[in-house]
């Protein structure tokens, strides 16, 4: 479980985040949406303890995320951020195996690289393996940062949107494979999520932030509708609901 | 595997720069000896340039430790702690002992105390200072190179200023502390310096796992589970070590860091800290013995080792920056 009690952020006196208390259950795929400079990046990051609420706190899986020494964390809690560059040129096995620092502190065992190999396997990286990060398309090197925070192999990962830069193909294969891991392994994703129809057809919980105010929880068939949405995002949205998932119709 | 064989290529390399190593130290060591070798003439020889060879081991595995640890510590690989005026704050910090205290304080307070006590000032400064420079507050690299390099020029200044206001001899005894050059350091620092240099690259040898995730940037090392803002502050009081040693032996080296970590970078085919650290050093020491014999033997002028090195770093971090096109 993660819960968040009286979350605040401000920059320069003003409020970016909060407060926002907020519990969601261990298992499955929650989606954070909302508009741009909603904090949900800055909540996933408090989440995460990149960044340090104002007030209030976090606890994941039973660890007060402010208190629990970092090395303990990192075996409970992933965080995946949008923007990553490394000076090191690394290939991406190698990238992916920096996944298993918490539990090897840098000497792999037998264990570690199975956990690196089953992770490039589950994002389709195989191929790519000896090739540099530096050599790889936007999508490519989106899906080995998620390879490498799987091979961490935490109960709870969180994700900044990681559709980032993915093309339909892949955008759509990488929300099965965590819908997968979800199910198979018992983990649980919270994500920052763009498309509001991928968090509808993929996603048990949607959280919806706007101006820093937590607005509505719930399934997206709480959320996945005209008003809530329209709302939301300031935009006309029509919601159908005749496929399999509600779709929401935005585009003109 | 690939990734097994692109490791495997670096154990070649480190011979052949071990071999490199090796040579220049003989040829530093046994060059154009007037006495017949074997004789006790010939061996009073050796011993004196031994001292040379172990002043520049100290200083190029101080330099290129420093300057790598550095780099992975401000997530940059351009800017090193000489640049950013490191070694400038060193000299302040010698001159002001001797500006409020005089002369004799520099002499009296020698040894291991002294050192531990500098070493403790400078990196109090060095870490409030470079901790907000990198930061993030800044912005970019630009603006972080603008004011390092000013606040180098600013403690040159200062130090300057003071000097001038020292007696002739105050001034004298300083002057020695600070313009050491390589074949005239002063043995009697050898040993301790040895002594710490051994005690910080074992500290840096069972951190260098470590220093692999700290060179991700913050935010995935804090992933993986490291104190990043505790490990950085650590990496940056072994550089502060590090850095004063080097220039107590020998005095300011602005690029010798550069040009070394820089060739380790390119030249190891590896990113691991356990490859470069070694690499670099070994890069150093040739630079230094290799320069010093030729310069010695060939030009007969080894006192501007330490110029030579300047230009030829200088130009290289030019053509590095204008090559790269950015920061």
């Amino acid at each position: 479980m993660i819960s968040l009690s009286d979350v605040s952020k401000s920059y320069a006196g003003r409020r970016v985040l909060g407060p926002i208390s907020l519990e969601l259950p261990a298992g499955g795929i929650t989606a954070l949406v909302g508009p741009n400079g909603a904090g949900k990046s800055t909540l996933l990051t408090i989440m995460g303890r990149l960044l340090d609420p104002d007030t209030g706190s976090v606890v994941v899986g039973g660890a007060d995320v402010a208190t629990t020494p970092s090395r303990e964390l990192a075996k409970i809690l992933s965080i995946l951020r949008q923007e990553n560059h490394f000076i090191t040129r690394l290939t991406v096995a190698q990238l992916v195996a920096f996944g298993r620092f918490p539990h090897s502190r840098g000497r792999l065992t037998a264990e570690d690289h199975a956990h690196v190999e089953r992770a490039l396997d589950f994002l389709g990286l195989g191929d790519l393996r000896d090739r540099f990060l530096d050599e790889l398309s936007g999508g490519q090197r989106q899906r080995a940062y998620v390879a490498m925070v799987l091979a961490q192999d935490t109960r709870y990962i969180l994700l900044d949107e990681p559709l980032n830069n993915l093309d339909i193909h892949h955008a759509v294969s990488m929300m099965r494979q965590l819908r997968r891991a979800a199910d198979e392994l018992g983990k649980t994703f919270v994500i920052v999520i763009h498309d509001i129809n991928f968090a509808s057809a993929y996603a048990d919980r949607i959280v919806a932030l706007r101006d820093g105010e937590l607005v509505s929880v719930g399934t997206p068939a709480e959320i996945m509708r005209d008003d809530v949405l329209g709302a939301l995002f300031d935009t006309e949205v029509r919601v159908r609901s005749d496929g399999p998932y509600p779709l929401a119709v935005y585009y003109r | 595997m690939l990734e097994a064989s692109r490791e495997a290529r670096v154990w070649p390399r480190f011979v052949i720069l071990g071999v490199v190593a090796a040579v220049c130290a003989l040829g530093v060591l046994t060059w154009g000896i007037g006495p017949e070798p074997g004789s006790r003439g010939f061996w009073l020889v050796v011993e004196r340039r031994g001292i040379t060879v172990a002043t520049m081991i100290v200083v190029a595995a101080a330099q290129s430790v420093a300057t790598v640890l550095f780099h992975t510590a401000t997530s940059n690989r351009i800017l090193t702690p000489s640049i950013m005026g490191f070694e400038a704050l060193y000299v302040v910090m010698q001159t002001a002992l001797v500006f409020f205290w005089g002369a004799q304080s520099l002499a009296a307070t020698d040894g291991l105390l002294k050192v531990a006590l500098q070493s403790a000032l400078m990196v109090v400064f060095a870490t409030l200072l470079y901790r907000w420079l990198f930061s993030g507050r800044l912005g970019n690299l630009h603006t972080m190179l603008l004011v390092g390099v000013i606040l180098g020029m600013g403690f040159a200044s200062v130090a300057t200023f003071m000097q001038r206001m020292l007696t002739p001899s105050e001034f004298d005894v300083l002057s020695a502390r600070l313009f050491g050059n390589m074949s005239n350091s002063n043995p009697e620092y050898i040993p301790w310096a040895t002594l710490v240099i051994g005690a910080v690259i074992a500290i840096v040898w069972v951190k260098r796992h470590r220093l692999d995730v700290l060179a991700l940037g913050r935010e995935t090392a804090t992933n993986l589970g490291l104190n990043f803002r505790g490990e950085v502050t650590q990496l940056l009081v072994i550089t502060a070590v590090l850095i004063s040693i080097s220039t107590t032996m020998v005095g300011p080296l602005t690029f010798f860091g550069f040009i070394v970590a820089t060739l380790a970078y390119q030249l190891t085919g590896s990113s691991r800290h356990a490859h470069v650290l070694p690499f670099a050093f070994l890069l150093g020491l040739i630079t230094l013995l290799g320069g010093y014999f030729i310069l010695r033997h060939v030009f007969s002028a080894a006192g501007v080792l330490s110029v030579l090195i300047e230009f030829v770093g200088g130009l290289f971090f030019l053509i590095f920056l204008l090559r790269k096109g950015r920061l």
